[in-house]
């Protein structure tokens, strides 16, 4: 056991390009979090411990869990969907990055519309949640959908019933978009819905969107496009309608101005440009600033460091979207300059 | 008088067996304990997690139909109503059903017919409830929502009182289609009890009555129900017990939705629901202390249910002795 477990050391030392000076035989790491990014991780960790012996044990428990327990110090590093803000990271002596991104995609069940065929713009979307538009013909959605025949059916909205990323970063879209949202709902990972029902999951939104005629719902961009669900297009902060691809999460992303995020607090949605797609977000992983156990630590940031040169195939494979090299670059920076060892020593060098 | 050898084994064996005696007896009761110890560990620690969110909002969270976790404004009003309704429904359907199906086959079944309804009915009972619940979601309300809601929607929507209780858009998932699926889950609990208490029944007595001329009927509510009436009623009693707490195939079904509504066919939520739902991503102190009060709630409720039906029972058997 200790043999294997050294010669995976030695093989990572072999293998990773970005080697650290200090590499002890930790054979080991873990964490827990966000479920969002669960399959992605997993792949990551599964081809990480063949490539170098050193296994990543990931627990999907849910972003609050996550939180919760790098809190308690009993993972070596927490998972969150939505970012925390620069005084929480503070109070607790965490540093949080971001991973891969995410859309998240309206999508509706009207018969005779195609994927694709519909548009909305943010407000129309806040005041069909807010119920305040009821039913499709509604002038304000045939204004934005000339020559589309729209049924005078009622709208079921449907929302996600438990607490969730997806919905902290739609809600964080509407809120931005709709200043009534903002004041009368906001933003968080569960709200009080003014309208519609709840489905437990992206499944459960997307079951009940399928079976309700006449259903909007939204759901994590895998999602929709895996089960090839009706989804709409939306307008971006540019006043042009995109549709959810790779390239607009990725356009989004580049568009934001990273480097002005303390503690990259950045939320994606609502960014400029063209062709960004407005509900993007990124998942997040949260390390402690000052390691106890620099040898874990750095361990940890290897490992991210090997996922983020190594797994972008991978997470494209699974319908996530890579992190753009220049947010990488300013990212393995900030380890660099923030993460220390007990006596103020860096647990990261950058190349 | 000297002590044998066979006697003294004898001896030694009798206070082996009296020593056996007392270890067994502390061993069970130590079990029996265990239980009770449990329960009231239960208890505390719902009520420890639960004293943040009723020291918050006191009285007022069994009565306030808020649930907002941004401005951590909660109230149990909504998951109760939709406990107590779905449960509720879920009785009004099964009991006239497991009673049809316990009488038919104690009474009324040609014998090679009973084994089998009677082991159908038990099979239901050991059916996952996440079963019930993809079932509900995927084959029952689409059937509601295209066939039957639309219905109730033309000819009780306009009702005078009963009317509101069934308006609405046939959405298929909501509080009636939780309803239905608590009910096909707790018919096999009642319907085996009944069935069991039904054929406890001494055959003297139906056969006495049969023998004055007295039609099926008449024996059944004459004479076998009154005989069976306290195994009858706890046999409702484990239904609604199950009925209460029943999570999974509820939370599927009934549309988790924390608004108040006078129809049935809208969405609701039960506590147990809001707790699957929402307890893994609940943050911050009150949140979390919200959900646990619910859950202090529903066990207060079934212990108030439990307590309740033995309060019935002890009446029943105090009539029973009266009438004799």
């Amino acid at each position: 056991m200790l043999r294997k477990s050294m010669a995976g050391a030695w093989a990572g030392i072999v293998l990773a390009a970005t080697s650290v000076s200090a590499i002890a035989a930790v054979a080991e790491i873990s964490g827990a979090g966000a479920t969002f990014p669960y399959p992605v991780y997993a792949k990551w960790a599964e081809s990480y411990a063949k490539n170098t012996g050193i296994h990543v044990n990931y627990q999907s428990i849910g972003s609050g869990g996550g939180i919760k327990q790098i809190n308690a110090k009993t993972v070596d590093f927490g998972a969150s969907d939505a970012p925390l803000k620069a005084k929480d990271l503070d109070a607790h002596g965490l540093l949080q990055f971001p991973t891969v991104m995410g859309g998240v995609v309206p999508v509706v069940n009207l018969p005779g519309i195609k994927a694709g065929e519909l548009k909305l713009s943010g407000e129309a979307l806040a005041n069909i949640y807010l119920g305040q538009i009821k039913r499709w013909n509604d002038p304000a959605i045939a204004k934005l959908n000339p020559g589309v025949e729209l049924p005078s059916k009622a709208i079921t909205v449907v929302h996600r019933a438990d607490g969730s990323g997806t919905t902290w970063i739609f809600t964080n879209y509407l809120s931005k978009v709709s200043p009534t949202w903002a004041s009368k709902v906001g933003n968080e990972k569960a709200v009080s819905w003014p309208a519609g029902v709840g489905g437990k999951g992206n499944e459960g939104v997307a079951s009940y969107a399928n079976r309700i005629k006449g259903a909007i719902g939204y759901v994590e961009y895998a999602y929709a496009l895996q089960n090839k669900m009706t989804y709409v297009l939306l307008e971006n902060k540019a006043g042009k309608f995109v549709a959810p691809t790779s390239e607009a999460f990725q356009a989004a992303a580049a568009n934001a101005d990273w480097a002005q995020a303390p503690g990259f607090y950045m939320v994606l949605t609502d960014q400029p440009g063209d062709d960004s797609w407005p509900i993007t977000g990124a998942t997040f992983i949260l390390v402690y600033k000052k390691q106890d156990h620099p040898e874990t630590g750095a361990a940890v940031l290897k490992f991210f460091a090997w996922a983020y040169a190594n797994g972008d195939s991978m997470a494209q494979k699974l319908d996530y979207v890579p992190m753009p090299d220049s947010v990488v670059k300013l990212v393995e920076q900030t380890w660099a300059n923030e993460i220390k060892d007990a006596q103020g020593k860096p647990v990261w060098q950058a190349d | 008088m000297t002590v044998t050898a066979a006697s003294l084994e004898t001896h030694h064996a009798v206070r082996r067996g009296v020593w056996m005696d007392k270890a067994f007896k502390w061993l069970t009761g130590f079990f029996a304990v265990l239980v009770l110890a449990s329960v009231l560990g239960v208890l505390v620690a719902l009520w420890h997690g639960a004293e943040p969110a009723l020291h918050r909002f006191g009285l007022g969270f069994l009565v306030s139909s808020e649930w907002n976790p941004v401005t951590e404004e909660f109230g149990a009003l909504v998951a109760i109503v939709g406990t107590l309704v779905t449960s509720a429904i879920a009785l009004l359907l099964a009991l006239p059903l497991s009673f049809g199906i316990a009488l038919f086959i104690t009474e009324l079944a040609p014998v090679w017919l009973k084994r089998p309804v009677g082991t159908a009915i038990e099979l239901l009972a050991a059916v996952p409830s996440i079963i019930y619940g993809m079932w509900g979601l995927f084959v029952l309300a689409p059937l509601l929502a295209d066939h039957v809601q639309p219905w109730m929607n033309d000819q009780l929507g306009e009702l005078a009182v009963i009317g509101p209780l069934f308006q609405g858009p046939p959405m298929g998932v909501g509080m009636l289609t939780a309803g239905i699926i608590l009910a096909i889950m707790v018919l096999p609990f009642i319907t085996a009890v009944m069935r069991d208490v039904f054929e406890l029944v001494p055959a003297v007595l139906r056969e006495s009555a049969f023998g004055v001329g007295a039609t099926t009927w008449e024996v059944v509510w004459n004479v076998v129900l009154p005989y069976a009436k306290s195994g009858v009623i706890g046999g409702i009693m484990l239904g609604l017990g199950r009925a209460l707490g029943e999570t999974m195939a509820v939370t599927f079904v009934i549309g988790n939705a924390h608004h108040l509504h006078a129809s049935l066919l809208m969405p609701g939520s039960t506590i147990s629901s809001v707790l699957a739902n929402e307890f893994t991503e609940a943050v911050g102190t009150l949140y979390t202390s919200s959900l646990l009060a619910l859950g202090l709630i529903l066990f207060l409720i079934t212990f108030i249910v439990l307590a309740l039906a033995r309060l019935l029972l002890m009446r029943l058997e105090r009539g029973e002795g009266k009438s004799h």
